[in-house]
């Protein structure tokens, strides 16, 4: 086994025992990166010098005995959280010279847990698609196959963990963009509560939306970045003053049997090869001894709508400083799909209007949250497919508007909701494409979604495979 | 077209909006200074009040609080939900294309000014919002260019807006002068206009004498920073509306700028090019949800206002209604009175006493003590060691003496009273106060 193939737990693990140093790891890691990166672009920016500085001081702590969650783990960080001193693009042209001077909140956690920073991942442009094919600098492309999308927006965090070229990654979700390029890759996704996750300093997509969170090789090593990731932060005035929690240990410890909500509408039209993977993965929890009961959700198609014009309305208002006086290239170097979406949203928004979008795209949000606080009387989590179809060909997002929005339409819900979930590989398709499914749970009990998830993943093997590169 | 047409025939339709910066430690949504007058340009900047991407707005609590106290002190409803919200314009000082304001569900509202003839200005709304950065055009290696200075962009701005209930420019001159006083006692502003610290915008227009609905356009006036430019404006824009309307016209509705060095109105923007701000809930901003203790703790802490403090005054001290105005025009002179009447007992000086040589000696009231004033006037009664008898007739005389400056002064040139006490101080040779001597000269005067 390549030392760049291990999760978090087990390079903790060799690190404190001194069978390799970070020093190591990390060169490991930077060698990976070297030999896939032709072939897959996960990154925008390598930082090789600063990671191996970073290395370095994380064996001087290491050797002195400091243990702090993520010393010396070299993570790779999407392209729209800011670092201080480090381009930071959204990987649009807009941005292309933006060199932030301070941290995002979550950069500044994960340099306090002692974690390796080897660069800034691809994304679609401002996390504006599910495809990383709308980036400015180029598609990424799916380590399981190369001639097929990672998804997106965090496509890039999703490959730099498949392919093995970080340990784990610090992702970005609106709508799917953690689940879904995690799915399509066959990692482990975690979005968060809204709210649980600061998203000070996160270039804004659709603020009432936005949650940051991690994207892992395994269910522990989530539960391990959320650790890291979560709390109040007194730079953002949405995240929740709730204390947080020692998530690996409730994901290990909790054993009580869990009853489990399924929607039909979550299954329709989606591709009966996942189907029928989510459903074995069901029995499997069964199995374990928990109950799956039918429930019924609003159909997620509802979710489409509402989505896209808080989204749009958002985005067309946080799109607004970049007016071509800063950041030296004017609103003509925003791509087609921002331009797309500016003037969506700026319609939605417009007077004479707003009450009929955006007043009422807030209506049926309440909706849906009082959709999934009903079902969430009858049952503990919600599982369903994570997407529709596996990793779409290279090129599919062309010409389609509305391209992630139907990739997105299953956690779409869910996020407009608020509500945490975790995307975990369920199986592989005909042509050995990963299968993932997703696990819903209520505000902040992302302890629990861990849980089930965990279960799964200890009695299956799926997601010990690694794609041949 | 002269000012009686204006009179007769038409009637000023007024109101006002007025723009606060609260005196905060730090800015509206950052930890920044918001100290920002003089200081160098860009000084007191971070990622937040420069709208970097990524940065968020975190509310400033003791702002808040301001406006809801400024709402209370107006006598506002305070709402039990309010939230800020994102209004949307492009300009190069406003750095994240939006400002951050209220518009549907403002701190307060619907409250009122009574000014001395029993009017009653109603204030429609008090919001909170954040300032811009300042423009600055100048030359720079002999090229004009335009800097931006974003010492004061998130400066924490209170906006107080009025029904277009004034009849005319001295009502808001007034209503102006009360406003400024009441923040002043709030002690949540400095409020100086000079300093930019309290901007006007009033909106004119003329309805018909005969008509009771409110004419079909607005003339709104920007940039106004002095009161004596907010009545100019005004009664420059009357003038200029009605002469318009006389000639069978209707004003345009547009926003006009006031030029201070002209002293006219000029045209800015036309309804036609009328902004759509696009406003929309801050989603980075969760909404506020009072309770109504939170509400009562605020208006707890809402210290005497002029009005109150002003008749209290007059009640417990029988001073005049002249005197009590003057007196409480400024919280810290009014407290330094009474604090002299206490010290004041003790020595037998009467509140009356104490009034006058606060007012008539202006005395700066930050540069001494209570204490202190009443040592002076007790020492200056004692100068006053001179018989009465002789007092009277030593004034008595220079009554009789000058008959021409009693005849001035029966004229109504008041000033030939001091004639009278510079004549009647040099026989006293400093044994009586010039307040003792003015005050019996104006008696006989008045007896006469």
């Amino acid at each position: 086994m390549q030392l760049y193939e291990l999760t978090i737990s087990e390079a903790r693990k060799g690190l404190e025992e001194k069978k390799f140093s970070s020093s190591e790891l990390t060169s490991a890691c930077l060698e990976r990166i070297k030999s896939v990166e032709p072939k897959l672009h996960a990154f925008v920016t390598l930082t090789e010098e600063q990671a191996l500085q970073q290395a370095q001081k994380a064996d001087f702590l290491l050797g002195s005995g400091e243990v702090r969650p993520l010393l010396g783990i070299p993570i790779s960080i999407k392209d729209n959280f800011c670092i201080n001193g480090i381009l930071t693009t959204a990987s649009s042209n807009v941005l292309r010279n933006f060199v932030p001077p301070y941290d995002a909140t979550v950069v500044r956690r994960v340099n306090e847990a002692g974690a390796v920073s080897l660069g800034k991942t691809n994304m679609d442009a401002f996390a504006h698609g599910s495809s990383t094919e709308t980036s400015d600098f180029g598609a990424s492309r799916n380590p399981w196959n190369i001639e097929r999308l990672p998804g997106g927006s965090s496509g890039g965090a999703a490959v730099s963990v498949a392919a093995d070229e970080a340990i784990a990654a610090v992702g970005s979700e609106t709508a799917g963009s953690i689940r879904q390029p995690a799915a399509w890759c066959g990692v482990v996704g975690l979005k968060p509560t809204y709210g649980r996750v600061s998203r000070y300093g996160v270039i804004a997509m659709a603020s009432s939306l936005d949650s940051p969170g991690p994207i892992t090789k395994s269910v522990e090593d989530a539960a391990l970045m959320l650790e890291v990731l979560a709390g109040h932060d007194p730079l953002d005035a949405t995240t929740s003053p709730l204390p947080t929690k020692p998530y690996r240990q409730l994901m290990k410890e909790k054993s009580e049997k869990v009853t489990i909500g399924i929607s039909d509408d979550y299954f329709d039209g989606v591709d009966p090869e996942i189907v029928s993977a989510v459903q074995n993965a069901l029995h499997e929890l069964e199995r374990l001894g928990h109950k799956v009961k039918k429930i019924n959700l609003f159909n997620p198609k509802y979710a489409i709508a509402v989505y896209t014009i808080l989204q749009r309305s958002e985005v067309s208002s946080n799109l607004a400083r970049y007016d071509g006086i800063r950041y030296g290239f004017g609103r003509d170097a925003f791509g087609e799909e921002a331009q797309r979406r500016i003037m969506l949203g700026t319609y939605s928004l417009s007077a004479g209007y707003y009450d009929a979008y955006y007043a009422k795209a807030e209506k049926v949000r309440t909706l849906i949250v009082e959709d999934f606080a009903k079902a969430f009387e009858e049952v503990d989590v919600v599982i369903g497919p994570t997407s529709p179809s596996t990793a779409l060909p290279l090129g599919s997002s062309k010409n389609h508007p509305m391209f992630g929005e139907i990739a997105d339409v299953l956690v779409e819900p869910s996020t407009i909701a608020g509500l945490p979930g975790i995307s975990i590989c369920c199986g592989f398709s005909k042509d050995l494409l990963p299968i993932s499914m997703q696990v819903i749970g209520p505000y902040f009990m992302e302890d629990l979604i861990l849980n089930v998830a965990y279960q799964y993943e200890q009695v299956t093997d799926w997601s010990n495979r690694k794609p041949n590169l | 077209m002269n000012d009686d047409t204006l009179t007769t025939t038409y009637r000023p339709v007024i109101g006002l909006e007025v723009h606060v910066e609260l005196s905060t430690a730090s800015k509206m949504f950052c930890r920044c200074s918001s100290d920002y007058f003089g200081q160098d340009p860009n000084t007191h900047t971070c990622p937040v009040c420069l709208g970097l991407p990524g940065a968020l707005p975190v509310p400033n609590k003791k702002a808040i609080e301001g406006c809801i106290m400024i709402g209370l002190a107006l006598s506002c409803e305070i709402a039990l939900f309010s939230n800020f919200d994102r209004k949307h314009y492009f300009y190069p000082d406003l750095p994240k294309g939006y400002q951050i304001s209220q518009y549907q569900s403002p701190f307060a509202q619907k409250g009122f000014i009574m000014l001395s003839n029993n009017k009653k200005i109603r204030i429609r709304r008090v919001h909170m919002e954040e300032d811009t950065g300042k423009l600055l055009h100048q030359d720079l290696d002999s090229r004009a260019v335009s800097l931006i200075d974003f010492n004061r962009s998130g400066v924490p701005l209170v906006e107080i807006v009025t029904e277009p209930d004034f009849d005319d420019a001295e009502q808001v001159k007034e209503y102006l002068q009360k406003l400024q006083q009441i923040i002043r006692y709030l002690n949540v502003a400095t409020a100086n206009p000079d300093k930019g610290e309290m901007r006007f915008e009033p909106n004119i227009s003329l309805r018909k004498a005969n008509e009771k609905d409110l004419p079909n356009y607005k003339v709104e006036v920007k940039n106004i920073n002095s009161f004596s430019f907010v009545e100019r404006a005004i009664n420059y824009e009357l003038r200029r509306q009605s002469s318009i309307l006389e000639s069978g016209e209707t004003p345009t509705q547009e926003t006009r700028g006031w030029d201070e060095k002209r002293h006219i109105t000029v045209g800015q923007r036309s309804k036609e090019e009328a902004m759509d701000y696009r406003y929309f809930p801050e989603p980075d901003i969760p909404p506020f949800r009072w309770r109504t203790e939170e509400i009562d703790e605020f208006r707890r802490a809402i210290p005497e206002l002029p009005d109150e403090k002003k008749a209290r005054l007059i009640q417990n001290y029988h001073i005049t209604d002249y005197d009590a105005e003057l007196l409480t025009r400024e919280r810290r002179l009014a407290d330094f009175f009474e604090e002299a009447v206490k010290v004041g007992q003790g020595h037998g000086i009467d509140p009356k006493t104490i009034a006058n040589v606060l007012i008539n000696k202006k005395i700066d009231v930050e540069t001494t003590v209570p204490a202190e004033l009443i040592k002076d006037i007790v020492a200056s009664r004692k100068i006053e060691a001179i018989d009465e008898t002789e007092l009277q007739a030593i004034i008595q005389e220079a009554i009789t003496n000058n008959p021409k400056a009693v005849e001035d002064y029966k004229k109504g040139k008041t000033n030939a009273v001091m004639f009278l006490v510079g004549a009647s101080m040099r026989k006293l040779k400093g044994k009586a106060s010039a307040e003792r001597v003015k005050e019996l000269i104006l008696a006989y005067l008045d007896a006469i």
